[in-house]
């Protein structure tokens, strides 16, 4: 395994690197932040996922599962300038179904860049 | 599978992420230097904390332990909910010397989480057959660290007992405030390298964060054994960068 893989950052799939690159090339975009978890969740607090005006993403906040919901707030708060504050829980009705291994709760903080 | 979502709150009166602070968090990532952006979730200002900078009370009692531990997290002080988002590099280890002991320190740091390079000028042991996976410079430190620097992010254990290809790095991993510095080697030994050291303009404050003789005192006696006391000798200096000294290290 090349030590560069790991200790230098990816400028490709880095999220907050590309929020810099989009901002830099005039493209308005969103960032999602984990802010808080309980039980498992699939990515730990302070990952990240940016999104653009268009709904191009880079990063994630979970296994996948809230990525589409994200991404539709981001397209208002891209609009209209205000924070969102989401969160997101299995649905009661689904819970014995999904088990331990994705029966958490997230907070996910939306805000534009600039 | 079906998530089921609430907006907790939305307010237009909050701050955006600040395009400045977007990107000097990321030149210090980039720099290889620890950050955390500090939002304030009441009002939506941020504010880039960088490590050792001064915050007073309990927020900066989380902040100096969210960059201590590497979690972020939402805190509540004084009424106020704050999330600390730390960003420490990847740290990692370089090792001196493609020695017994390297082969197995190696591929233990790396599944504690420290990516590994071996730097060995002696083509005879720097063998990708002997290091399966690791990355290997079969080159004097002298190259490889003027390319390739240390920081603070970074370990250093020096394990060829040759000055000739030793000291040079361990000069360099304490004059860049690496957290971790190990080098092998008996009390009489480490006593003639401390003269040498000393000669180069090494300071006995320097000196003092010298690990040596290396690792925990555990009674090691093989290579692989020697090897755990290094990595648990690291991760102890890892985990209490920030306190004062190492003083709490334990031998």
């Amino acid at each position: 395994m090349a030590i560069n893989e790991t200790v230098v950052l990816d400028a490709e799939r880095d999220p907050l690197l590309t929020a810099e690159r989009w901002m830099k090339q005039g493209r308005h975009c969103a960032i999602a932040t984990v802010v808080e978890t309980w039980g498992s969740a699939p990515r730990p607090v302070g990952s990240h996922l940016v999104i653009d005006a268009e709904g191009n993403f880079q990063g994630s906040v979970s296994g996948g599962c809230v990525e589409g919901a994200v991404i539709s707030e981001a397209a208002d708060v891209i609009a209209d300038g205000a924070p969102k504050m989401l969160e997101f829980g299995v649905a009661d009705e689904t819970a014995w179904r999904v088990g331990l291994s994705c029966g958490g709760r997230i907070r996910v903080y939306v805000e534009r860049l600039g | 599978m079906r998530w089921a979502y609430s907006r907790l709150c939305r307010k237009a009166w909050l701050r955006n992420m600040d395009p400045y602070v977007l990107k000097t968090l990321n030149s210090e990532r980039i720099a290889r230097r620890a950050a955390a952006v500090v939002t304030d979730l009441n009002d939506g200002r941020h504010r880039l904390v960088r490590e050792g900078d001064p915050v007073a009370g309990e927020l900066g009692d989380a902040i100096a332990n969210a960059f201590r531990t590497g979690k972020s997290s939402a805190v509540n002080v004084t009424g106020r909910e704050f999330f600390i988002n730390v960003h420490l590099p990847q740290p990692r280890l370089v090792i001196i010397g493609a020695v017994h002991i390297s082969q197995a320190l190696a591929p233990m740091a790396r599944i504690a989480g420290f990516p590994v390079r071996i730097i060995d000028p002696r083509t005879a042991f720097a063998t990708a057959e002997r290091f399966p996976d690791v990355e290997l410079a079969a080159e004097w430190p002298e190259e490889v660290l003027s390319s390739a620097p240390l920081d603070s992010y970074t370990a250093l254990a020096a394990l060829t007992h040759d000055p000739k290809i030793d000291d040079f790095p361990i000069k360099a991993a304490l004059d860049s405030g690496c957290f971790y510095v190990g080098a092998l080697g008996s009390r009489k030994t480490h006593a003639k390298r401390v003269e040498r050291l000393q000669a180069m303009g090494v300071s006995d404050e320097q000196i003092s964060r010298i690990d040596a003789p290396i690792g925990l005192d555990i009674g090691a006696s093989n290579p692989a054994e020697i090897a755990v006391a290094i990595l648990g000798k690291l991760i102890h200096a890892y985990r209490s960068r920030g306190n004062s000294k190492q003083s709490g290290a334990p031998d």
